[in-house]
């Protein structure tokens, strides 16, 4: 399909940067498949809320001060009295775990229907390096308003480092730029917190182009067949994640408007005081899970090697599960373990938001060594033994053959 | 299809109804959700509430001048001697290019207030300097007299009178 | 597919819900609750209390505790007036300078200028009172879970120790307090202050008061954050609304 402007002017600029056409390919012509459902949606809310965090982000910029005297009271100036100031700092603060609630529901989708499997891995590796540079940035925005879990958090998590065997000391002493958390340490993350989302830009616009390279995947898991399994993009699903993204708003302005610091922590509205440790330090929710299974080991270096090693066996899901069948609505063993493996990683959230002390050390460990046994051994022994159910022939006739069943669930 | 059933156009404006319901409500909330992001880089209140400077005029001695800041810019004021407000009144206003007699300029004679920022380009003029005994802007040599009056060079306008009043004899609130 | 996207919302808040009450919990104590009038959806300050809470803040607190980050003008949310709001500012010194000879001087508080600290620094405050530090209380009631409650369950807490508990010298017994050793001894005394319009100053009423008021001073938008909350969501609702409407129309035509 090619791109012919009608317009001159754009038609001018086409033939020497073809980034309408581009920009109609991707967005409007956009083969898709027919039968997504509404949990492809968290793709797209999910550069909403990039954008949303960028843009609260430059402006509250305007107004912070990078200093450890000065940055908790600029952070108080820009909620008391710049205007609009609280509705920005809130909206940015709120964001970031709306921002996390999204990416995580993309990412269990894709668990679900085994949209990391060939030929989208390097999809899934890009999806996941965005991951990556999401929890570096706002680990390091949490830092920035100089509470005590800004201070506190920060010291854990740069100690982690020290870890590493031999080098561990000199590295902490490197990005600390001292000998503890302090100014230089507040000024680089401050400058780390602007840089990183404009990466994570850069790293989302090759996940869209791996993504339109093979295509969506979609609830069968099959591939595109013919002309009858898609639809354009626009304005099928442009309507559809318009919709959905005015549902998540109400989400959003629900906590944004009526519990802006539910999600947050009291303490953090105590200003860093690096002489006294609060008595529980307890990350931002979205870190609990890996907290959980940093404090599963009794070790130092073993527990962090674990916590990275969760995410690191992520990038391996391509080659471990040995299924050649996509989605999990055709995997019936699998689709019970992924559901154990989701209980899972709120067990961890949970646990990871409790004292390390008692059962919950214990059941810290079960969850764990759970979380690890799903994806090492379960996940490749059941693509072996497993029995899958009979696939449709095509997407379109999956649709059509639930059709006079439920129209609805199948517009959906 | 050459011809539609009344029940068909009935459905196009239907639809036509609905998109433009729905571009439109989308136009409104985004413009309402931008709104915030504009007014936040207009002074807060903090910056608002220091918008007033008061000055205690004793101690400024006949024929000197002090600078205060009122809202981040400096205010010029200036205690004219009987010969400055002479050559500042003994002006024909068709030679001015900005004609504004004197009396308009000053609330009491003897204090001349306003902002010292030269109407060209926003330079601080001297003052003493240049060739009506007023001020003299050495970026792009703008004069100005004794009430405070451009005469000649580049700039286009007197030098801006801030609001002020008296609180009493000695002492002046500006804003 | 809707059983799934049900399923795993439900997962979701169930445990964010957890995660909530995780957090707040903390010290095993239940808190006394009050149904504060700026609780809710549409609650709003209470300005009477706030008002009288601001005479507890001055007469009781103040001698001890800074409200470093509420400048005077931010009074006028309360109801103070321009010439009330002055005179209030003025009673405290400010030092202010250099002068035209280089010397710093003392003034007379402005609107603009925030409250002032009892202390000029944190040794000097500890020095004060037997080495601990009494918090600035301009964020008191958001710094602590449940603040609101936990302020006012605080102030109104102060009982005998149990016989077997081990007091250590100089510190008070508070029900509330973590730990129960705390170094404040009970801030107010019936009729500790004498309200202006009348309200009988109970040790109860008083905490509620000061409660109401420290609650605004640490978060004084409350009010416009609420309002503009509900125009924002019952405006989303319509347009989620419109927007089904227009997906189901787009996508009839779809076979």
């Amino acid at each position: 399909m090619s791109f012919e402007p009608k317009n001159p002017a754009v038609k001018w600029v086409e033939d020497r940067l073809p980034i309408t056409g581009m920009l109609h390919h991707a967005l409007y012509e956009y083969p898709t498949p027919k039968n997504l459902s509404y949990w492809w949606t968290f793709g797209s809310l999910a550069g909403v809320m990039l954008v949303v965090q960028i843009v609260t982000g430059i402006v509250l910029a305007m107004h912070y001060t990078p200093h450890v005297d000065m940055a908790f009271n600029s952070v108080e100036h820009i909620m008391r009295d710049v205007n609009y100031g609280w509705l920005l700092r809130y909206m940015h603060a709120n964001g970031a775990s709306m921002f996390f609630i999204v990416v995580y529901l993309h990412i269990f989708r894709g668990l679900y229907y085994g949209s990391y499997k060939a030929p989208r891995e390097l999809l899934w590796w890009l999806g996941l390096v965005i991951f990556l540079l999401m929890m570096a940035t706002a680990f390091m925005g949490y830092v920035l308003p100089w509470g005590q879990m800004s201070f506190w958090g920060a010291t854990v998590i740069t100690n982690l480092f020290g870890a590493i065997p031999v080098v561990g000391d000199s590295i902490v002493t490197w990005l600390w730029g001292g000998f503890a958390v302090d100014n230089p340490t507040l000024n680089r993350f401050f400058s780390l917190h602007y840089l990183l989302p404009f990466v994570i830009v850069g790293i989302v616009i090759l996940h869209i182009w791996a993504l339109h390279t093979n295509g969506s995947n979609n609830p069968t898991g099959l591939d595109l067949k013919d002309k009858q399994d898609s639809i354009p993009f626009h304005p099928y699903y442009t309507v559809k994640d318009l919709y959905g993204l005015a549902i998540f708003l109400i989400f959003f302005s629900a906590f944004l408007f009526y519990a802006p610091n539910y999600l947050g922590h009291p303490d953090n509205y105590i200003p860093a005081n690096p002489l006294v440790t609060p008595a529980h330090i307890v990350p931002e929710w979205y870190f609990l899970p890996f907290y959980a299974i940093l404090r599963a080991v009794p070790d130092k270096l073993g527990g962090v090697m674990l916590m990275f090693g969760a995410i690191a066996v992520l990038f391996a899901l391509p080659w471990l599960d040995k299924s050649r069948i996509r989605s999990a609505r055709f995997r019936p063993i699998y689709k019970q373990l992924f559901w154990v493996f989701v209980a899972d990683c709120i067990l961890l959230t949970y646990i990871g938001g409790k004292p390390a002390e008692g059962a919950y050390i214990i059941w810290g460990r079960i969850a764990t060594i759970y979380y690890f046994v799903h994806i090492l051994i379960l996940l490749p022994l059941v693509g072996l033994f497993e029995k899958p159910k009979p696939l449709p022939a095509s997407i379109s006739e999956d649709v059509l053959s639930k059709k006079p069943a439920s129209e609805e669930a199948a517009n959906a | 299809m050459t011809t539609t059933t009344p029940e068909e156009e009935n459905g196009v404006k239907r639809r036509d109804f609905l998109y433009i319901a729905a571009g439109g409500l989308g136009a409104v909330g985004t413009a309402a959700a931008i709104w915030p992001f504009i007014s936040q880089m207009n002074p807060s209140a903090d910056v608002l509430a220091l918008s007033t400077t008061e000055v205690d005029l004793d101690g400024i001695e006949t024929g000197s001048e002090v600078t205060v800041v009122w809202q981040g810019k400096p205010v010029f004021v200036r205690h004219r001697t009987e010969e400055d407000i002479e050559r500042a009144e003994d002006v024909d206003l068709a030679d001015l290019p900005d004609p504004e007699p004197d009396s308009e300029r000053v609330i009491n004679p003897e204090w001349l207030i306003m902002v010292g920022i030269c109407t060209h380009l926003g330079c601080v003029p001297l003052k003493g300097q240049g060739d009506f005994g007023g001020w003299f802007c050495p970026c792009h040599g703008s004069h100005y007299d004794t009430s405070g009056r451009i005469r000649k060079g580049p700039a286009p306008a007197n030098l801006v009178i801030p609001p002020y009043e008296f609180l009493n004899d000695s002492n002046i609130k500006i804003g | 597919m809707l059983k799934l996207l049900t399923s795993l919302s439900i997962a979701a808040l169930v445990s964010l819900t957890s995660l909530g009450t995780a957090q707040a919990a903390g010290e095993a104590v239940e808190l006394k609750s009050v149904a504060w009038k700026h609780g809710g959806i549409f609650g709003t300050y209470d300005r009477a209390a706030a008002q009288r809470g601001l005479q507890v803040y001055r007469e009781v607190c103040a001698g001890c505790h800074g409200l470093g980050l509420v400048a005077f003008r931010t009074l006028s949310d309360l109801g103070f007036s321009e010439e009330e709001i002055k005179a209030l500012a003025a009673e405290s010194d400010y030092l202010d300078g250099p002068d035209g000879d280089g010397e710093m001087f003392d003034r007379p508080g402005k609107p603009s200028d925030k409250f002032p600290s009892p202390f000029p620094n944190e040794q000097a405050a500890r020095a004060s009172n037997g080495g601990a530090y009494p918090p600035d209380l301009s964020l008191i009631t958001k710094a602590r879970p449940n603040g609101d409650n936990y302020l006012y369950s605080l102030l109104t807490g102060y009982v005998d120790a149990p016989a077997d508990f081990n007091l250590a010298e100089g510190m008070n017994y508070n029900a509330y307090f973590p730990g129960h050793q705390i170094a404040m001894p009970s801030p107010i005394s019936e009729d500790a202050v004498e309200y202006s319009d009348g309200t009988p100053a109970t040790v109860d009423q008083m905490a509620k008061d000061v409660t109401v008021f420290l609650a605004w001073a640490a978060e004084p938008k409350l009010e416009q954050r609420k309002s503009i909350g509900l125009r924002v969501i019952l405006f989303l609702l319509i347009l989620a609304g419109v927007f089904y409407a227009v997906k189901r129309k787009v996508w009839s035509d779809l076979h």
